[in-house]
C-alpha cells in the first residue's frame, strides 16, 4: 500500500494532533484539529497517517475563524488512508499539510452550491465563515443520515436547503437523484454562479444539466473528489 | 481469480515463482515469453519444464485480452475496442503516418478529472487500468509488431493510475521486457504536480502537458484540476528538470477559436513558458455534442501557430487524424456502454 495513484509525495506535512473525531454516520467521520493557520473557504489541505503513506486530499469543513479545522470523510474500505484514518483516536498524531487551493467564493454574485456525499464539506465552511448564503445548497445522498451537517444548514438556510435523497423518504426531502431535481427545477437563476462539489460523475452530470439550461460554462465552478 | 502474467514486472516475476517454488531464472525466462516472442498460452513457453508449465498454467492465465471490434478510418486510423471487466470497455487509437504507426493508448475506464471539452471526462470514471491491460492494446492488435510510438493519450488521466502507469513503462523500456528507448514514448497529463514529479523522477519518456489556457480563471473553468494543481506549480515544476535535449516536454494546447487564441493568450503564454525548452502543440477542437466551446478555424489556429513562431515559441499544429470514426485527440468515449451504479446523487 501506498505508492497508491493519488500519490502527493512532496507536499509538505507537519505533526498535528488529532483533539477530537466524531461519527456522523456509519463509516463517516469528522476530524477535528487545533486551527494553526489562515485559509480561504473552499480550501483544502493534505492529510496522512504517516510520511510513507502519501497524502490525501480534504476539503476544511469548518470557518475561518472556528477554533477547530474540520475534515469530513467517509471510509473506502478498499481504500489506503481512509480505513486507518476512520481508526485514529484523539490525542494521535497525524501528518497535515498547509491549505491550499482555491475552490474559492466569488461573494459579489449570487450562487448555487450543489454537493453530492461528502462534497457538503467546502460549503459548510463557506457559511461557517460569514460568506454570503446561497439562493439554494442543493445536497444529494442515500439517506436521511447522508445529509451531514443538516441541523446546522436547516437553521442557517432555512428555506434554500435541498436535500435530495435517493433511497429514503421523508418530511422535506426532495426523493431522487439530484439530478433529477435540477431537471425539474423551472426557476434556477441562469445568471448565478454554479459551484459544484463532489465526484467527478456528479460533476460532469450536473455541468451538462446546467449547461443545457442556458448555463455559461464561465459560471460552473467545479471541486473534483478525484 | 488466477494471477495474471502478461503485465508482470521481472521483480513481480520473481516473488511469484518463488512463491510457488520454482527457481529463480524461470522468471527472466517467463518474462522473455511474455514480452519477447510472439506466443499466447503458457504451454508454448516450451523451455519451461513441462511440471513448471502446468503448475503456472494452474495458478496463472497469460492474459493477453483481444480486441472486441476495430473501426478504420477514410485516413487509416484505426480505433480498437477492447473490454476491460465487467461491462467496461476502453479504446485505442492507432495512427500510422508515413513510416511511423504510433498507438495511442487509455489508462483508465473514463476519467476523473471532468475536463469540460473532452468526451471521456463526460463518461465519469469506472476503473483503473492494470499495466498489462495498458500494453495489451499494443500487444493484441495486428499492427503490435509495427508501432513505432506510444502516446499515453487516450482515455483517462495517466497520472491518477500512476502505479500502473510506471509498470507498463518499466516494462516497455526494460532490457527484459520490451527494450524499447524511452524516446518512442510520451506520457500526457494535465498536471497532477506530485505524480508528475514521481513520473519525471522515475521515467525518461517525453512529457506532454496539457495546458489550453495560460490564465488561471479561465483554465479553471476547462480543467477543474487547476484548483488544486494550478498551471504555475505545473511549470515551477518543470523547470527544475532539464528538457530539450534528451527528453522533451511539450504543451497541448486545444484552439477554441475567439476564445483562447487572442494575443493576450499568446503572450500570456510566452511569459509563463520562458525559460522552458519546449514545443507547443496546437490541437483543433472538434465539437463534441453539446458543448458550449467554439470549435477551431483552420486561419485562427494558423495565426496562433505563426504569434507563437514570432515569439519564439517552436509550435506545431497536430494533424487531426480519424476524426469521423471519433478517434481523435478528447473524442475517446465508451459512455454509452457505461452501467451506472448505485450512486449518491
Ligand atoms: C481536491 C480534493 C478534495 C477532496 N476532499 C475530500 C473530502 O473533503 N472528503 C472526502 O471524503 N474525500 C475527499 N477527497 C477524496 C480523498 O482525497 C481520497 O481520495 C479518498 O478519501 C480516498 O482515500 P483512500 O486513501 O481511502 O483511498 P485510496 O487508497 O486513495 O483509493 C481510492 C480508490 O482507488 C483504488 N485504488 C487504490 N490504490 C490503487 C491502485 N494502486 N491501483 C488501482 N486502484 C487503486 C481503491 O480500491 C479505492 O477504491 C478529495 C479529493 C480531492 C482531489
Ligand atoms: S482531457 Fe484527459 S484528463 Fe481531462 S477529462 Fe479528458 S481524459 Fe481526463
Amino acid at each position: 500500500m501506498g505508492t497508491g495513484i493519488r500519490a502527493i509525495k512532496n507536499l509538505r506535512l507537519f505533526p498535528t494532533p488529532l483533539v477530537w473525531k466524531q461519527e456522523l454516520a456509519p463509516e463517516v467521520y469528522v476530524l477535528g484539529f487545533k486551527r494553526e493557520e489562515d485559509f480561504l473557504p473552499g480550501q483544502v489541505v493534505g492529510i496522512s497517517h504517516s510520511l510513507e503513506l502519501e497524502p490525501r486530499l480534504y476539503s476544511i469543513a469548518s470557518g475561518n475563524k472556528d477554533e477547530s479545522l474540520e475534515i469530513l470523510f467517509n471510509v473506502n474500505p478498499e481504500g489506503a488512508l481512509t480505513p486507518i484514518l476512520g481508526n485514529q483516536n484523539p490525542g494521535n498524531i497525524l501528518q497535515l499539510s498547509k491549505p491550499f487551493g482555491s475552490f474559492t467564493l466569488n461573494e459579489n454574485r449570487a450562487s448555487y452550491w450543489i454537493a453530492a456525499g461528502t462534497g457538503i464539506a467546502p460549503f459548510r465552511s463557506y457559511l461557517r465563515s460569514g460568506l454570503p448564503a446561497p439562493i439554494e445548497l442543493i445536497h444529494g445522498g442515500r439517506q436521511l443520515q447522508s445529509f451531514y451537517f443538516q441541523d446546522e444548514f436547516l437553521q442557517k438556510l432555512p428555506s434554500g436547503y435541498v436535500r435530495c435523497c435517493t433511497q429514503e423518504k421523508g418530511e422535506n426531502l426532495y426523493e431522487g437523484r439530484l439530478t433529477n431535481y435540477l431537471r425539474e427545477h423551472t426557476a434556477l437563476q441562469l445568471d448565478a454562479n454554479f459551484y459544484l462539489c463532489g465526484s467527478a460523475e456528479m460533476v460532469v452530470e450536473v455541468r451538462d444539466i446546467l449547461l443545457a439550461k442556458g448555463v455559461s460554462y464561465q459560471q460552473i465552478i467545479a471541486e473534483i473528489y478525484f | 481469480m488466477p494471477e495474471i502474467l502478461y503485465g508482470k514486472t521481472l521483480d513481480e516475476l520473481k516473488e511469484w515463482v518463488k512463491e510457488l517454488g520454482m527457481p529463480g531464472f524461470t522468471a527472466g525466462q517467463i518474462a522473455d515469453w511474455l514480452y519477447k516472442k510472439d506466443i499466447h498460452s503458457i504451454d508454448e513457453m516450451s523451455n519451461l519444464s513441462k511440471k513448471n508449465r502446468e503448475l503456472l498454467a494452474s495458478k496463472a492465465s497469460f492474459g493477453l485480452i483481444p480486441y472486441t471490434t476495430v473501426q478504420e478510418s477514410t485516413d487509416g486510423t484505426k480505433k480498437y475496442l477492447f473490454p476491460a471487466g465487467n461491462h467496461k470497455f476502453i479504446e485505442a487509437a492507432m495512427i500510422p503516418d508515413k513510416d511511423r504507426k504510433t498507438l495511442c493508448v487509455s489508462t483508465q475506464v473514463g476519467c476523473k478529472m471532468g475536463c469540460l471539452f473532452c468526451m471521456t471526462g463526460k463518461q465519469g470514471f469506472q476503473g483503473n487500468l492494470s499495466a498489462g491491460e495498458i500494453l495489451n492494446q499494443m500487444r493484441s492488435i495486428p499492427e503490435g509488431p509495427e508501432i513505432s510510438n506510444i502516446v499515453y493519450m487516450g482515455m483517462g488521466e495517466p497520472l491518477d493510475n500512476l502505479e500502473a502507469v510506471m509498470k507498463s513503462l518499466e516494462i516497455l523500456t526494460a532490457d527484459w521486457g520490451y527494450g524499447w528507448s524511452p524516446k518512442r514514448i510520451t506520457v500526457s497529463t494535465i498536471g497532477i504536480v506530485p505524480a508528475m514529479k514521481q513520473f519525471l523522477e522515475k521515467s525518461d519518456a517525453h512529457l506532454a502537458v496539457s495546458l489550453h489556457s495560460p490564465f488561471d480563471e479561465e483554465r479553471k473553468k476547462l480543467m477543474p484540476v487547476q484548483q488544486v494543481y494550478p498551471l504555475k506549480e505545473v511549470l515551477s515544476e518543470i523547470r527544475s528538470w532539464d528538457f530539450g535535449r534528451q527528453r522533451r516536454v511539450s504543451f497541448e494546447y486545444i484552439v477554441f477559436s475567439g476564445l483562447n487564441d487572442t494575443p493576450a493568450h499568446v503572450k500570456e503564454l510566452a511569459r509563463v513558458l520562458d525559460g522552458i525548452r519546449c514545443r507547443i502543440n496546437l490541437i483543433r477542437f472538434h465539437a463534441i455534442p453539446d458543448t458550449p466551446l467554439p470549435s477551431s478555424n483552420d486561419q485562427s489556429v494558423l495565426n496562433m501557430k505563426e504569434a507563437l513562431n514570432k515569439k519564439n515559441i517552436l509550435t506545431t499544429i497536430r494533424k487531426s487524424r480519424g476524426e469521423d470514426i471519433y478517434a481523435a485527440c478528447g473524442l475517446l468515449s465508451t459512455k454509452e456502454l457505461v452501467k451506472r451504479e448505485n450512486s449518491d446523487f
